[in-house]
């Protein structure tokens, strides 16, 4: 398989609702048109109608997210080593027919999700990669429990953080090299996942072949692609992006005033709850008068979510839509709602609950990466 | 059968970076110094599709990281000059 028609030709173009969000459209490999961030290191976004197509977000639609623009150019799978090592009794040397032959193989349906999603709509505005609300997927993804891989080895006493590398590498030496941890526990959870299969498929080539670190629940930047290295450290990993990059305020709301800088910070961590309507799309018309189901997903950190509330009047009122929940707490999961307007123009708001109470504030807060948006969404439509 | 297709075939996967293009708002002479200072490491989009209007500290700062945070082979005089062609260009 050689991805050689690989140039980006341009699609169309989409504008995203906010200031310089006009992004062509682009074919990449294994990929539908997607909206185009930026072409080196590859960063696309998915079209939002994508969403509305099922909750299972396809595979040549997934999102797609790089730091480093030294991605491998050739993967051989029968060559393909998995490493893991470190403080550990015997450090393993996995091929892929061992991954997939010699542990238990299971499969969990997650939304992985940038930690910049909607970072466009972030005002003040700040810098980083301007995106709408498209750099999030939800996909079905088969592989070995870390923990499997983590007791085969035998983990020493003392273990604190597991480390991940991946063959997506700096351009040039003096960058840091991109690699995240773990605490040991959560390593150890059985949810984390090394994942050879997304949708029944193998990963597309741009969302990690052949292998990537499903970590359900949390923000995307802990999914390590063409994961290759695992290591086991007996201290808090250090490396410039857990310790300078994807760090968020660490208080209470997890956020500061506009324009400040927080007194201390924490690694990212869970998604905080979102919604969004994916019927209809913002402008859309309907009829006046008229029954007209609005559709759409919801989702959390792994605190199930347990109620969306629809509000037709701009949040003056509110009534609850009906869940669907099939797919687990870490899915999309599916909300519907009927509702009748009257002749004129409507703005629609959706706010999501999770079980434990979290719940989508009305106002949105700040961070100065632009991380974790969740704010509740508004559309205007017209009854016509 | 939990093998996949490319392992079945024993095929190779390859991938090619896209071919990219000057963004037409660095197309110029005058943005000359950016083109040649700051695709070393990622496209010229990354530039591009940042806010309009941040001001020149913003521009400042990002020129910094680069150099300081990524290690950008870039003189502290070439910095100077693209951190003011990017605040002027973009705000
Ligand atoms: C030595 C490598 C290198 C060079 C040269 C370089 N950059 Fe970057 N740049 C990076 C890396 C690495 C990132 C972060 C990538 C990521 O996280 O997605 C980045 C990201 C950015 C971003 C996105 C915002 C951010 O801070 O992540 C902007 C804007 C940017 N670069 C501007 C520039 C400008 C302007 C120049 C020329 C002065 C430049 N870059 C030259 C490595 C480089």
């Amino acid at each position: 398989t050689l991805f050689t028609a690989a140039a980006a030709k341009a699609a169309g173009s989409v504008t995203l609702p906010f200031g310089n969000g006009t992004r062509p459209l682009v074919r990449m490999p294994q990929k539908r048109p997607m909206i185009l961030l930026t072409t080196r290191p590859p960063q696309l976004e998915t079209p939002f109608s994508v969403f509305n197509e099922g909750l299972i977000t396809p595979n040549d639609a997934f999102f797609v997210r790089y730091h480093l623009s030294g991605l491998p150019s050739e993967i051989d799978p029968a060559t393909y080593t998995l490493k893991l090592g470190g403080h550990v009794n015997a450090p393993l040397s996995l091929s892929l027919a061992s991954l997939k032959r010699d542990f238990p193989v299971t499969e969990i349906v997650a939304v992985n999700q940038c930690s910049g999603n909607s970072r466009g709509f972030v005002n003040p505005r700040v810098g980083g990669g301007q995106m709408g609300n498209g750099a999030m997927g939800n996909a079905r993804w088969r592989g070995v429990a870390l923990k499997h891989l983590l007791a085969k080895a035998g983990v020493r006493e003392g273990a604190r953080q597991v480390t991940f590398n991946g063959l997506d590498n700096p351009p040039i030496d003096g960058i840091p090299d991109f690699v995240k941890a773990l605490d040991i526990d959560h390593a150890l959870d059985g949810e984390v996942m090394v994942a050879f299969a997304m949708n029944g498929a193998d990963l597309p080539f741009l969302n990690g072949y052949p292998l990537r670190l499903i970590v359900p629940g949390h923000y995307g930047t802990y999914w390590v692609k063409h994961l290759d290295e695992i290591n086991v450290v007996d201290a808090a990993f250090d490396g410039y992006w857990m310790k300078t990059a994807y760090r968020v305020p660490d208080n209470a709301c997890l956020c500061v005033e506009p324009g400040t800088k927080p007194d201390k910070t924490k690694p990212i961590g869970r998604f905080n709850v979102r919604s969004f309507v994916t019927s209809h799309a913002d402008g859309a018309k309907l009829a006046a008068g008229r029954a007209t189901e609005l559709r759409g997903i919801a989702f959390s950190g792994g605190d199930p979510v347990a109620k969306v509330l629809v509000s037709t009047a701009d949040g003056r009122n509110w009534r609850e839509a009906k869940l669907g929940g099939a797919l687990g707490r870490y899915a999309f999961n599916e909300w519907r709602t009927s509702i009748e307007l009257p002749a004129g123009r409507h703005a629609i708001k959706v706010r999501a609950q999770t079980a434990g109470g979290e719940m989508q504030p009305l106002t949105a807060s700040w961070q100065p990466a632009g991380y974790m948006r969740n704010v509740v969404e508004t559309i205007q439509v017209e009854a016509v | 059968s939990t093998r996949s297709k490319a392992e079945k075939n024993g095929t190779p996967v390859a991938f090619v970076m896209p071919d990219e293009a000057t963004p037409a708002e660095l197309g110029d002479a005058g943005a000359e110094i950016v083109v040649a200072n700051c695709a070393t490491c990622h496209s010229l989009e990354y530039i591009t599709t940042q806010p309009r209007g941040m001001g020149p500290k913003f521009w400042q700062d990002s020129v910094a990281k680069m150099v300081k945070v990524y290690s950008a082979p870039i003189e502290p005089v070439d910095a100077d000059a693209i951190a003011a062609t990017l605040a002027k260009r973009f705000g």
